[in-house]
């Protein structure tokens, strides 16, 4: 049978094509094109082959950086999914508090990065911040500023404040999502509470917790704004996270191909993470895949 | 295993519940016997799975009581009423594998551990599971999650009633019979009190002793299959049960006789009425057409050839009429419809009534 062959179709693409383009291929590549190579202004440009990237990987701000990533997005993880599993579930199934529940939890998402960077400050300063006048009230120093303790608290506060909620939004749609014949069948199998949470909970919400456990990830791997606001990086290095560095490095000392190594060694260690995760937690407790069957 | 009385059972799910409409199930008043298959039948909505979780527990009743071997439970959770319900869709732990699904109620009871790897691998063998004993539960078919929905009720033996709230589905029509028959097998074995709620006619004649038909959160008639079938209480059930249903025809009684329009139609018995309101139900296997002229004139509308039986639609004085023919009969020219007249029963709003009252 002849097919109409018709090059028009191609016109239906081409949108895509553009915006991809022009939001993720051009800018990639001009990164990796930076990457390998040194200048120094009058857009001359000099092969430096991997020199950059040694230069990441040999340095020690470097590494210190990747450390304080790692180890924020571990404490912000280890604080916000249990926290955001234990709201949720106690959250209203049905009901007039539904929707407000909702809106309070939806509230701290609406706010702008950077606003939710300055109000920590301001609510954090022992002058006329109310945290931080409250806390000094009753006898403790508290100094974000120039505390290195203090300003991890104060951050890993503030983000656990931002985005806790995510975790319990997606938590509860996937709570509310089970049926009720579950509940019915484990009341009368006899089960307690912590094994409806075990085996009938906890299983169900499964795939939505992988999503914010990613979403979550991702986001406190490559947070930049708020501590940005709050400390700026400081006191000394010790809020300096990888985006940070990476900002300094390429805007405020200009120096291009560090940065450029620097970026997609960054985006590679994010990528390989996230594989790593989902490919675990989305195999955990599932036996033989050739038999599974979707339901 | 128990008997199960419902002592003037009422529901509503309305706070305040004000008419007789407001109740999604009404004054019920009724004894299951030990050990006895039992189906509720009505069409969706008629009040069947709101018995059935006051049966189970799931919903306290706003009145009367129910007992179990006379003893009241009405408020008492259902763990602790000692029942198991399997419900429309399959329910399984899909993290454990079959024998842990199986295991879990025994677990919570604190069962011996030898006594429940015991009863997990009889019951394994019972519902033909294992070769599928180790995996985990989430991967099997439908049918099969529902064998383990059902295994976990079973292998508590000492449950006092099972019930099943419209478990065949989501399953496969050819898995179906094979199911019901599962479960017929395990009630003739194990003798268990079981409920079956259903809409579907067929499932509910197969399994039970007795069908409950409810209709509007009312129970019109409990009865064995024949009775349901030759003399259905109210009209609804006439139609309701068998396929195609009863013919329900209005009619004015006299005596011993029914007049339909301008038409006379012998009754087998005496009447005496003075209801507002009265019809004759006569089932399409009783209704048969000839050519003689001896019947009463009709006219067919139309034939439908079902395999074994053709379905005549005739229409008798602007009423309805269906006749069931055997796959060899044909429809005669120039019809005349008969009525076997021991096989009549009259309805007065829409209640059966017996000759002579």
């Amino acid at each position: 049978m002849d097919k109409p062959y018709n090059n028009k179709a191609w016109f239906f693409v081409i949108p895509v094509f553009v915006l991809v383009a022009l939001s993720a291929v051009i800018p990639i590549m001009t990164v990796i094109n930076y990457s390998f190579q040194d200048t120094f202004g009058n857009n001359q440009f000099f092969w430096a082959g991997t020199e950059w990237f040694q230069d990441v990987l040999r340095s020690d701000r470097f590494w210190d950086a990747l450390a304080r990533n790692l180890l924020f997005s571990f404490i912000i993880l280890s604080i916000e999914i249990p926290l955001g599993i234990a709201i949720a579930l106690t959250m209203p199934k049905k009901g007039i508090w539904v929707p407000v529940c909702l809106v309070l939890m939806a509230l701290p998402l609406l706010i702008p990065w950077n606003v939710v960077g300055t109000i920590w400050q301001i609510f954090g300063r022992a002058d006329i911040g109310l945290l931080g006048h409250t806390i000094e009230q009753l006898g403790f120093e508290y100094n974000y500023a120039s505390n290195v303790l203090h300003a991890w608290l104060t951050i890993i506060l503030m983000d656990v404040w931002h985005w806790t909620s995510l975790v319990v939004l997606l938590c509860y749609a996937g709570l509310v999502s089970i049926p009720e014949a579950y509940y019915q069948a484990a009341k009368i199998d006899g089960a307690s509470k912590w094994s409806v949470f075990r085996y009938i909970q906890l299983p169900k919400i499964r795939g939505v917790l992988i999503i914010a456990f990613l979403l979550r990830f991702m986001d406190s791997f490559m947070i930049y704004t708020e501590p940005f606001v709050l400390t700026g990086g400081g006191p000394g290095n010790s809020t300096t996270f990888m985006s940070i560095d990476l900002v300094k490095q390429a805007i405020g000392q200009f120096d291009l191909g560090p940065a450029a190594a620097m970026s997609l060694v960054y985006q590679l260690i994010v990528l390989t993470v996230c594989y790593v995760f989902f490919t675990v937690m989305s195999n955990v407790g599932v036996d033989k895949p050739d038999a599974r069957v979707e339901d | 295993m128990a008997s199960i009385t419902l002592d003037k059972l009422a529901h509503s799910y309305s706070a305040n519940p004000k008419t007789d409409a407001d109740f999604a199930l009404k004054e019920i008043d009724y004894q299951w016997e030990d050990g006895g298959a039992y189906a509720l039948l009505g069409p969706s909505g008629c009040g069947k799975t709101t018995l059935l979780n006051i049966i189970s527990g799931l919903l306290v009743p706003s009145k009367g009581h129910i007992r179990f071997d006379g003893q009241d439970v009405t408020h008492l959770q259902p763990e602790q009423r000692n029942i198991a319900q399997v419900f429309q869709f399959p329910v399984i732990y899909d993290t454990m594998t079959v024998r842990e699904n199986l295991a879990f109620p025994l677990i919570n009871r604190r069962v011996p551990r030898d006594e429940i790897a015991r009863r997990v691998s009889d019951m394994i063998d019972v519902l033909d599971l294992s070769d599928k004993a180790d995996r985990k539960a989430r991967g099997l078919t439908a049918d099969e999650k529902q064998k383990i929905s059902l295994g976990r009720g079973l292998v508590r033996y000492d449950v006092n009633a099972i019930l099943f709230d419209e478990p065949l589905t989501v399953i496969d029509p050819h898995m179906k019979w094979q199911l019901r028959t599962k479960l017929k097998d395990l009630h003739r074995q194990l003798g268990h009190t079981m409920i079956y709620v259903t809409h579907d006619q067929t499932e509910a004649l197969t399994f039970a002793d007795k069908v409950v038909v409810m209709y509007e959160g009312e129970v019109v008639q409990i009865g064995t299959p024949e009775e349901l079938f030759n003399e259905p209480a109210h009209t609804f059930v006439g139609y309701f049960i068998g396929s195609p249903g009863m013919n329900v025809i209005p009619c004015e009684i006299d005596g011993k006789t029914a007049k339909v329009g301008d038409l006379r139609i012998d009754l087998p018995a005496g009447y005496k009425t003075s209801a507002s309101k009265s019809e004759l139900g006569i089932r399409p296997e009783f209704v048969s057409l000839s050519s003689d002229g001896s019947g009463l004139p009709v006219q067919i509308d139309a034939v439908e050839n079902i395999g074994r039986f053709k379905i005549v639609r005739a229409n008798l004085q602007g009423h309805a009429i269906n006749a069931l023919l055997k796959e060899h009969e044909n429809v005669p020219a120039d019809p005349t419809l008969s009525f076997e007249t021991a096989r009549i029963n009259v309805y007065e709003n829409s209640h059966l009534v017996r000759a002579g009252g």
